[in-house]
């Protein structure tokens, strides 16, 4: 018995029924691995080596091995601390705000999604904690913790401060609320392991599933508890950029000093995840042969998320450079002035092309259902976002108050090799999900098979 | 084990099919001990009866202490044990202690209210949960009936169940 819109394109295609669902996903968890996901859990594992070498290095000699100086004390740490962050707002914005809306699309990409954001923090949080230099005592001490000195306390009033709590905080929820969504998953594999007679991989899931059996009286339960992440985690996503911002809004830098930065933030960080989910997904969909599941229309639907957040992102760039000139203050002017002219002109110009003007092609249909153009469109807008933190960041920075004092930033290796050790993390880790754990929302999924998935012919 | 219970287990294919034998079934006096289903069935609690779980309270209170402790740590240690002069301002004002105040709600709320649904549904990392039928993860429903809660035979019950459109009736002993 199956209903089938004619309004609304099917979630799922394929005439899919319950049974095939737990089949489809489980195949990738209890089979054995592809060469091509060997072949790319290889890579990302020596990206991942050639980075921890350059970490180790700044471990051993100090944050000098950076290329900062006076001037510009923050650069490449802080651009890709906010990159990777941005790029975990999406998972959130997918499992959380959509589940909220009652958006059905987003249950075959929810899990996917937040595994990226989880990911994701961890990557951003290397670089906080790399930039603290002495890693072994640099944690604690951004702790209120009693300590000898009094107890000398932390400083609340500080944003630092409050991003030590807001990423940790967004951290572990999202761990919870994904976590949350594995467990009758999990549960779902260990039944099979047992009808199978596989006892080791039963004992393993059945412990990882912390006793899933499925009664409606749990259901009832668990349907409660996600609504309620659900809507802790919708404020939390929103107030995680807006503290991030606040670490430069609440500077005295022309450039920084805006009351503009957090919705600006946060919808750029919806961009930029929406992007990295698409770069993800359209890999995984085919390396995994999910088709049938993560649909041309659930990337369609991505697609007209990022021409939203993306035309916000570009009226907020307008926007700033309007109250610059508006605002009157001379030093605010040629910041502004000097980020479109200046010797970084072109890291200014990067980022308008590829964030403004690229998600504008999404408009036509045939581009935002075009898997090749969206893969490319999605990788420009990644780019596009770094280059908007490092424009912030460094461009602001290199022009000091006082000429004498003018700079410009060059990375060095250990830069670079800081930001290659992040993706390997973040691909290694990805990779080892996507073959130890369902990478679709399964029993979400198997809800809404009997009204939207599409009829066998 | 304490003693043999003996189940009457119905497997349902379709989830419509279910709802609608639990609701029947339930009229006609029969006692279910419990349905598991491999996703979560609209209106299947409201035909079983179940209350409304209390766990939103429980987040709110979590919530609650998160922000209170929050509130008053940050007041104690900036505004009283260690006051410092930082640009001239007061030493215990509120809005810059609203962020870490709500990050703190969040987190206690969400962990708080996880631990509290683990505890009364019984989940925990070890140990087997008692199941009916491995199906009822894939794709069947699992109705369990409770012989010793029934004054009805093995029989009858299955009848019942077959006729309200189960696919097939077995039973379980544990």
């Amino acid at each position: 018995m199956q209903v089938t819109s004619s309004i609304r394109e099917p979630l799922v295609t394929g005439g899919k029924t319950v049974r095939d669902v737990s089949e489809d996903i489980s195949r990738q968890v209890e089979g054995k691995p592809t060469n091509l996901w060997w072949i790319a859990i290889s890579v990302s594992v020596v990206l991942f080596l050639l980075g921890a070498y350059c970490f180790w290095m700044l471990l051993w000699n100090g944050v000098g091995v950076w290329g900062l100086n006076k001037t510009v004390g923050w650069a490449w740490d802080i651009t890709n601390f906010v990159w990777w962050v941005g790029i975990g707002h999406a998972g959130t914005l997918i499992s959380a705000i959509l589940l909220l809306f009652r958006q059905r699309w987003r249950m075959s990409i929810n899990r996917a999604a937040e595994a990226m954001t989880i990911f994701a923090v961890i990557c951003a949080a290397s670089f906080p904690l790399a930039h603290m230099g002495r890693l072994w005592i640099g944690p604690i001490w951004s702790l209120p913790l009693p300590n000898t000195f009094g107890s000398l306390w932390v400083n609340f009033n500080s944003p630092l401060l409050w991003d030590v709590f807001a990423i940790s905080t967004y951290f572990s929820v999202s761990l919870l609320f994904w976590y949350m969504g594995l467990i009758p998953d999990f549960a779902v594999i260990r039944d099979r392991a047992v009808r199978k007679g596989h006892p080791l991989r039963a004992m393993i899931y059945n412990a990882l599933s912390f006793g899933w059996s499925g009664g409606a009286k749990t259901w009832m339960r668990y349907e409660s508890v996600a609504l309620i992440l659900a809507g802790l985690s919708t404020p939390l996503v929103l107030s995680v950029h807006t503290i991030v911002s606040m670490d430069f809004a609440t500077s005295l830098i022309p450039g920084w000093h805006t009351t503009i930065f957090p919705p600006y933030f946060v919808s750029g960080a919806i961009f930029s995840g929406f992007a990295m989910v698409l770069t993800l997904l359209l890999v995984t969909r085919k390396l995994f042969k999910l088709e049938d599941y993560i649909t041309i229309y659930h990337i369609e639907l991505m697609n007209i998320i990022i021409i939203i957040t993306g035309s916000i992102v570009g009226i907020a760039y307008i926007t700033e450079f309007f109250i610059a000139w508006y605002g009157q203050v001379p030093a605010e002017q040629y910041e502004f002035i000097n980020r479109a002219t200046g010797p970084y002109w072109w890291a200014y110009w990067s980022m308008m092309t590829c964030n403004v003007i690229s998600p504008q092609l999404f408009w036509f249909k045939k581009i935002r259902t075009n898997l090749v153009s969206t893969f490319i469109i999605s990788i420009i807008v990644n780019i596009g976002m770094w280059f908007e933190r490092f424009v912030i960041i460094v461009i602001s920075l290199h022009r000091d108050f006082l000429p004498s004092s003018w700079s410009m930033f060059h990375p060095t290796m250990y830069d670079v090799g800081q930001y290659i050790f992040t993706f390997g993390l973040f691909f290694t880790a990805f990779l080892l999900f996507a073959k130890f754990f369902p990478m679709i929302n399964m029993a979400e999924v198997k809800s809404i098979v009997k009204s939207t998935s599409e009829k066998k012919h | 084990m304490e003693h043999d219970k003996n189940f009457v287990v119905g497997i349902f294919d379709d989830e419509d099919v279910l709802v609608h034998a639990v609701e029947n079934v339930r009229e006609k006096g029969l006692r279910i001990h419990e349905v598991y289903s491999p996703f979560p069935v609209h209106g299947l609690d409201e035909a079983l009866g179940y209350r409304r779980t209390r766990l939103p309270i429980a987040a709110f209170m979590f919530g609650l202490t998160g922000t209170c402790l929050a509130l008053f740590t940050q007041i104690w240690m900036l505004g009283y044990d260690w006051p410092m002069d930082i640009g001239g301002k007061n030493h215990a004002s509120l809005p810059p202690f609203i962020p870490v105040t709500f990050e703190f709600t969040v987190l206690l709320s969400a962990f708080g209210m996880v631990i509290t649904f683990l505890i009364v549904s019984n989940m925990k990392p070890y140990g087997w949960p008692r199941q009916f039928d491995l199906r009822s993860t894939d794709d069947k429903h699992v109705m369990a009936v409770d012989l010793a809660d029934n004054k009805l035979s093995k029989e009858e019950i299955s009848r019942m169940l077959k006729d309200q459109g189960a696919s097939e009736v077995n039973e379980k002993n544990f």
